[in-house]
């Protein structure tokens, strides 16, 4: 045995001894008044500026909100929404304008919000077939999808009640008569749109039953292609939520006003939800959204309360 | 052969515990009939009669499963938990379509926890199999036909095998004894593993079989016996053995019982009559009492308490669940339509809300059980079984001398050794060594030997010497014990050159020495055994007291070196100071019993004069003491005050001569009594006896030390500072036992004594005029009135705070134990700082026990080491064995075993601390996990309608408790300290944090579930805000269920193992490993999962790469989450320590600043005792300086 694998085996013995005596080197920290008013003034100082580089961000994003469920209902219709909405043979057209109150720089992300939808039930997220979507009709077994599976005997492809109730609003944006160019392309997570959506999967079948649900897809277009399908059922976590719906690549400028065209189409009456418009630029931290600053600014503000506080007890009140 | 009959006679004239002849009288008619139907056919098992009745064979099982019935039984035994059967429950539904998630990943955490109990459970029954695998292939010698003898395994052994047995060897089965290497067919038995008693007990075969002393006498040996049914009762035994065509009878003195010992015999002959199950000692195998630990048994009404909050959330759930669906359909119009309530299945259906609801209920139940923490079982047991690993280790309290550790037999109860209130204590072989040393010894009128007792050392110091006395009182001690380079031969501490040496011819009454010593050699019932090669003589002694005389005998020149079945002889100095061989022809032994307080022999001198010897108790003996036997009465009464006083037991030796005519008058009487088979039996040979003990010529008193373990008032005093009572319970007569409370300070000067004592004269008058009913009645009405006096004293001490001592003797404790008046004599008891309970049986021992336990409620530890002590044992919360000298049983059903009384300091104050430390924390950190983690699933159902969705991915759920979340809390529950083993001892009050049980109360628990939900609560809605409804990141992307599981089962973990770092103040590598480990784990899992196919990974795939990770609102989200829900609970501990510290955060304050050497500080700390410790030589001396302070104070 050389000397070093002897001062190897020396050293293992006299862990292996440490450890069955249980008197292995430990930390033992103590939370003594220092450590305590140290840690509490950390925290205020670290917290306060993150807080504000925090909210800056979020006051930096400009954002714009259209509710147009009720405006977009004629006002003769606005007694019975459900039947104007179930009416296929009423025009469902209708126009917004919205005015940009501050410079917005592209990419303009463009989302539809609706509110009251319970994309999260469990019932609604179950329905579904990944393997379907990612297969086509050669795979079978869709039983998830209930009650959407079958059209007469026929697959549905895509089938469940998300692809079903696919939201079918479109937007077009009119800047001083000339159409905004709106980006559908990479609204979906790439991830999605490679691995879960077959490429050679076509829609098989949709929307051809008694009940028509919501959108139509392009029966010739791969699901893979088909973003607005993918972004749709990617489920949202809560009942009121946001989908990106496309992005405007050019700025807006401060007092611009823009026209909506779009097909009201999609029913939220029956139920009681609202649909919104939003129109919303986007800072390191995403979209508007105050609380994660205000959040950081109140714990550290506490912290350095707790600190003062802590300190004066102690001095008062000597051991 | 007539003469060797006549031998035969004679030896059993001398052994009077040989029970005489058995006869057929009585139950001998009873075989054949039912209940003694058991036939063997000696030397001829495989005949045909044999076969017929199909005994069972020698292979003894003590394993629980076997290969087959291991699945189904211990299974069964796995979900007759609560906890697993409702988990198994949710198993079987997960598979239904009610599951909130999918089956697999539900039924993995339960495969891995009830796989590892299993794994844990196959692991001890394969130990048990090795050990059984052990016994059953030892090999014993059998009759193979023709006279031939080989070695066989004892699992191939048939009832009616005959074996030879040789010595040292055990007993294989139950066997008959037929003849020995002895001529007279006996043997020597040790049955120690049977009933823990040490010393040999005489068996002899049958006068028939006797003869058979050749392997080749068997070769044609046929015989039947008949006897009764295998049953449990040991001293018991009815048969006859068929022999041609005579019928012998046989009783219990020819019955060799499995695993007990040949001893002192060469070999025996035996016919094996029951085999494996039926054997006697296998019989009388009862299951152990199954302890649990308190901390246990509430943690069960925690997880009790946690199923109903989950039935109550299930219950809330799937109201609003009913409520919801229903509406759905508003007048066959649908409102939520893209669910399509108008197609739909029973789970969902509007029209029948009320059962979808109900159906929602059982979602709810599955989807909510994250509240019951699955793993927590399985995980305490595992802690549990490391925790009595390090016990078992601990060097501390390893015995070097003996080479025995530590061993917790079961790890159950490691937490209630951190919670223990009232130590019950045996004091021989447990405070004491139980090696009993000759130190001093009367002869004459003068006493003789220097040596110093624990007890007179105390002593000295109760005389009010102060302290440095006593420290040079224990030097002088060490220096004398330095200057005798003695070679230490145990039993004999008797220092005296006056008659060491052979010096004793040169004092004055030199004869009465000779005698007292010769006595000494030869009025005993010890057996020597010559070690061959050395030609060293140690003797085999029924009591550790009779191996001292023989001992001391030696070395004083009276060597006792062979013992025949009639004859003592020895090597003795004459007056001249020659050596010499003398033998002495012995007549008959007249055994001690404990009600005749006395031994005697009968020998024949070789001048051919008739001896009797007596030793006994002073009580007894010195009324028997002849007129002129007298003469140094006075002086040996005076001694043996003196000797008692000092803690040593004594016994008065004295002869006296018997010329023939009496004895052969008194043989007669003797032997017709001892062949009388009647109750009365014991009765007549005493009367007998009694005859002819009287007329005794004193010679003087012996004094044996049964001396203190080492350390044992250090321990003592240690446990009393911790606030721990200890009680004494000990067979002993009164006077020692106050002696031995004495030496370890469990009383002392000016503490007074309250005696309960039921031998007075008027009780012992009544007793003898035999009317027993009155002398009973009498005795309680005289106990019952010193427990009132008791208490009127103990109300009064209590205003000037006075310690009190209680003292019961055996017979007054009967009573004290009745129903009626038990309650009042435990308040004395209570109010008391020490009691100590004096000649009490092992019943009345377990019943003290019984009566603390039950009544007071708090945990009781029983410490004990004989057979004696098993009843306490198993009936106190905690027995610990000490695996000393008497014996393996009290070792053997205790739950944890030390080898000495000072290692209960260590395995107190460090390990049960630390492990109800350890226990407690774990089970309150689990729920707390558990509520946060479950609360975030029941939140995020708030905003699903309840639909049973979970926000989690299913393989994120299932892994929670088994993987993120279990490793450091196993390793707070394996090595968590929150005060070293040096500071543990140093400030045993610590201690008290057990007794009140304040790390484990209820407001605790309730304050770690309140932590819990608020913490769910920060975690949720802190997510579910930050991640409304805008984009999360820069490009636009909106947060769905995925990115918000995700993100929000990331901050659970952070948040979940941070809290553990929080509230720990011990950290190794393990720790850190452990818990950064677990969260480093999370992400290494998340990051795993989501590169696997998206089929298996469904909606994790790629959440953390793609999603997440890019995300700086992600990880700003996840710091502020762990800040927050760390905040309140650091800050209401930062002010609880600095302002409020427990006990142990004081110490740990001390350790920091550095003071812990400082003695004054400590002894600040150690002030703030919650109250003040009453017994302990730190007591004692706490009085003496209060006395003299108040004496000056006076003089003021």
């Amino acid at each position: 045995m050389t000397d070093p694998n002897r001062e190897r085996y020396r050293i293992r013995e006299t862990a292996f001894y440490l450890f069955t005596q249980q008197s292995l080197p430990a930390c033992k920290p103590v939370l003594t008044p220092g450590w305590v008013i140290t840690i509490f003034l950390f925290m205020g100082l670290i917290f306060i500026p993150v807080g504000l580089v925090t909210l800056r961000a979020s006051h930096s994003v400009v954002e714009i909100v259209d509710r147009y469920d009720i405006e977009c209902v004629p006002e003769s219709s606005r007694i019975d929404k459900i039947s104007y909405i179930q009416d296929d043979s009423i025009p469902k057209n209708c126009s917004r304008f919205m005015k940009v109150r501050k410079y917005m720089k592209a990419p303009i992300n463009i989302y539809y919000q609706l509110d009251n939808y319970y994309q999260n039930h469990r019932r609604y997220v179950k329905s579904r077939s990944d393997k379907q979507l990612l297969h086509g009709r050669k795979y079978h077994d869709t039983s998830s999808c209930q009650p959407v599976e079958l059209n007469n005997g026929q697959p549905i492809v895509p089938c469940g009640l998300i692809a079903w109730s696919l939201f079918n609003d479109s937007f077009t944006f009119i800047r001083e008569r000339a159409e905004l160019k709106v980006n559908r392309k990479n609204i979906a997570w790439k991830s999605d749109r490679d691995h879960k959506f077959g490429k050679n999967v076509h829609p098989f079948s949709f929307q051809n039953g008694t009940l028509i649900g919501g959108g139509k897809l392009y029966p010739k277009i791969p699901l893979s292609d088909q973003e607005d399908l993918i972004v749709w059922m990617r489920t949202s976590a809560l009942p009121s939520f946001r989908k990106l719906y496309g992005r405007i690549e050019e700025d807006l400028d401060v007092d611009d006003v823009i026209v909506v065209n779009l097909m009201n189409n999609y029913n939220t009456y029956s139920f009681g939800g609202k649909k919104k418009l939003v129109l919303s630029t986007s800072s390191w931290l995403g979209g508007k959204n105050n609380f994660l600053g205000h959040a950081c600014i109140i714990v550290g503000c506490s912290s350095l309360v707790l600190a003062i506080v802590f300190t004066l007890l102690h001095l008062k009140y000597r051991r | 052969m007539v003469g060797a009959r006549r031998r035969k006679q004679h030896f059993s004239r001398i052994h009077a515990f040989s029970c005489g002849k058995a006869s057929f009288r009585g139950d001998h008619s009873l075989i054949g009939g039912p209940g003694f139907s058991r036939v063997v056919y000696c030397n001829d098992p495989e005949c045909f009669e044999a076969s017929l009745h199909n005994y069972n064979d020698n292979y003894v099982r003590s394993t629980k499963y076997t290969l087959a019935t291991f699945f189904p039984k211990s299974l069964f035994e796995q979900f007759r938990r609560a906890a697993n059967f409702y988990f198994l429950i949710c198993a079987v539904l997960a598979f239904t379509p009610l599951s909130p998630y999918s089956a697999v990943s539900n039924i993995l955490p339960l495969v891995v926890v009830i796989g590892a109990t299993m794994g844990k459970e196959a692991v001890e029954d394969w130990r048990r199999k090795k050990q059984d695998i052990e016994v059953n292939n030892r090999e014993v010698k059998m009759h193979q036909g023709d006279g031939v003898f080989e070695h066989t395994k004892w699992m191939d052994l048939k009832v009616g095998d005959i074996v030879k047995v040789e010595k040292d060897e055990f007993f294989p089965a139950d066997l008959i004894l037929l003849s020995s290497s002895y001529e007279e067919a006996i043997c020597y038995v040790e049955t120690m593993n049977l009933d823990g008693e040490t010393n040999l007990k005489l068996k002899q075969a049958s006068d028939v079989t006797s003869s058979l002393h050749e392997d080749s006498s068997f070769q044609n040996f046929k015989a039947v016996i008949r006897c009764e049914d295998p049953n449990a009762n040991l001293y018991s035994f009815v048969g006859s053995l068929e022999l041609g065509d005579e019928q012998h009878p046989l009783s219990p003195q020819q019955l060799l019982l499995r695993d007990s010992k040949l001893r002192n015999t060469d070999y025996i002959f035996g016919v094996v009559i029951f085999t494996g199950r039926d054997t006697k000692v296998i019989q009388n195998s009862t299951e152990p009492p199954s302890k649990r630990s308190k901390v246990e048994k509430r943690m069960d009404k925690i997880v009790y308490f946690l199923f109903a909050v989950l039935v109550v959330l299930s219950i809330i759930g799937s109201i609003f669940f009913g409520i919801e669906t229903r509406e759905d359909l508003e007048n066959g119009v649908m409102t939520r339509w893209y669910l399509r309530p108008d197609e739909t299945t029973i789970y969902y259906d509007p029209k029948r809300a009320a059962v979808a609801a109900i159906l929602q209920f059982l979602t709810a139940l599955m989807l909510y059980s994250y509240l019951i923490p699955i793993s927590l079982y399985v995980s305490i047991e595992i802690v549990k079984v490391l925790q009595s690993i390090f016990i078992n280790q601990d060097l501390h309290m390893y015995y070097e001398e003996a080479d025995k550790p530590a061993r917790a037999r079961t790890s159950n109860l490691n937490e209630e050794l951190g919670q223990v209130d009232t130590i019950l204590s045996d004091k021989t072989g447990t405070l004491t060594c139980n090696s009993m040393e000759f130190i001093k010894c009367s002869i004459a009128g003068t006493s003789y030997g220097h040596g110093i007792t624990e007890v007179e050392r105390a002593l000295a110091w109760r005389k009010g010497s102060p302290l440095a006395q006593e420290v040079a009182v224990v030097e002088g001690q060490v220096k004398e014990e330095n200057k005798e380079e003695k070679p230490a031969v145990k039993g004999f501490n008797f220092v005296d050159e006056r008659i060491m040496n052979g010096n004793w011819p040169n004092e004055p009454h030199d004869d009465v020495i000779q005698k007292f010593l010769r006595l000494l050699a030869i009025c005993h019932t010890a057996i020597p055994e010559v070690d061959e090669e050395t030609g060293r003589i140690s003797y085999e002694a029924e009591s550790p007291d009779e191996a001292a005389f023989v001992v001391a005998a030696k070395e004083l020149g009276f060597e006792f070196y062979e013992r025949t079945q009639t004859s003592i002889s020895l090597y003795e100095f004459n007056l001249s100071g020659k050596k010499v061989k003398r033998s002495y022809d012995l007549l008959n032994i007249l055994e001690f019993s404990s009600s005749r307080k006395r031994m005697s022999v009968i020998v024949r001198n070789e001048e051919g004069k008739l001896l009797l010897l007596c030793k006994g108790a002073d009580s007894v003996m010195f009324e028997r003491l002849a007129k002129n036997g007298q003469e140094f009465a006075e002086q040996t009464k005076e001694h043996i005050e003196e000797y008692a006083d000092a803690g040593l037991r004594t016994l008065v030796l004295a002869y006296r001569e018997i010329d023939e005519e009496e004895y052969v008058k008194f043989n007669e009487e003797f032997t017709e009594a001892k062949n009388v088979v009647s109750a009365d039996r014991e009765e007549m040979i005493e009367e007998v006896a009694e005859k002819i003990e009287r007329d005794l010529i004193l010679l003087g008193a012996t004094a044996v030390e049964d001396k203190l373990q080492n350390g044992v008032p250090e321990c003592i005093d240690k446990l009393a500072q911790a606030g721990i009572k200890i009680w004494v319970l000990t067979g002993d007569k009164m006077e020692t036992a106050i002696n031995i409370g004495f030496a370890c300070s469990l009383l002392r000067q000016g503490m007074k004594q309250v005696v309960i004592n039921s031998e007075t004269p008027e009780n012992k008058a009544l007793e003898k005029s035999g009317d027993k009913t009155a002398a009973a009645a009498a005795c309680k009405a005289s106990v019952i009135q010193q427990i009132a006096e008791g208490k009127q004293l103990l109300a009064s001490s209590n205003e000037n705070s006075e310690a009190l001592a209680l003292i019961v003797d055996g017979k007054s404790l009967t009573h004290a134990l009745e129903d009626d008046v038990k309650d009042s004599f435990l308040e004395l008891a209570i109010g008391c700082a020490s009691v100590i309970c004096c000649r009490s049986s092992p019943k009345q021992k377990a019943l003290v026990t019984r009566l603390v336990k039950t009544k007071t409620g708090s945990t009781t530890l029983a410490i004990g080491d004989g057979a004696n002590d098993v009843g306490m044992l198993q009936e106190a919360d905690i027995g610990v064995g000490i695996s000393g000298v008497e014996g393996m049983q009290a070792v053997m059903s205790s739950d944890i075993a030390i080898a000495q009384f000072r290692y209960l300091e260590r395995l107190l104050l460090v390990h049960g601390h630390w492990c109800y430390r350890r226990i407690s924390s774990m089970i309150c950190y689990f729920f707390y996990k558990n509520i946060a983690f479950g609360f975030t699933i029941f939140f995020f159902e708030i905003y699903a309608s309840f639909s049973g969705q979970a926000v989690y991915n299913d393989w994120f759920l299932s892994l929670y408790n088994v993987f993120f979340t279990s490793l450091p809390v196993i390793a707070l529950g394996v090595f968590d300290q929150d005060v070293s083993s040096r500071l543990c001892l140093k400030f045993p009050l610590l201690y008290q944090e057990g007794i009140q049980n304040v790390l484990f109360s209820w407001l605790r628990i309730l304050a770690w579930a309140f932590n819990g939900v608020l913490s769910a609560t920060i975690i949720f809605f802190f997510c579910i805000r930050a991640m409304q409804h805008q984009a999360f990141r820069k490009g636009g992307e909106v947060a769905g269920l995925e990115v918000l599981g995700a993100t929000m089962y990331t901050c659970v973990v952070w948040v979940v193992n941070c809290q553990m770092a929080l509230s720990i103040t011990y950290f190794t590598y393990i720790q850190h490993l452990f818990i950064w480990g677990g969260i480093i784990l999370w992400y290494i899992f998340l990051m795993a999962y989501g590169a696997m196919d998206p089929n298996i990974s469904t909606t994790a795939y790629k959440v953390f790469i793609e999603a997440c990770a890019p995300a700086g609102s992600f990880w700003l989200l996840t710091l502020l989450v762990l800040v927050t829900s760390l905040l309140p609970y650091f800050a209401y501990s930062a002010i609880q320590i600095r302002f409020f510290p427990m006990y142990h955060q004081m110490i740990q304050w001390i350790r920091s600043d550095g003071q812990s050497d400082d003695p004054e500080y400590c002894h600040i700390v150690r002030q703030r005792s919650l109250r003040h410790t009453t017994v302990g030589y730190t007591a004692r001396f706490e009085a003496k300086s209060r006395s003299s302070e108040e004496r000056g104070e006076g003089h003021r």
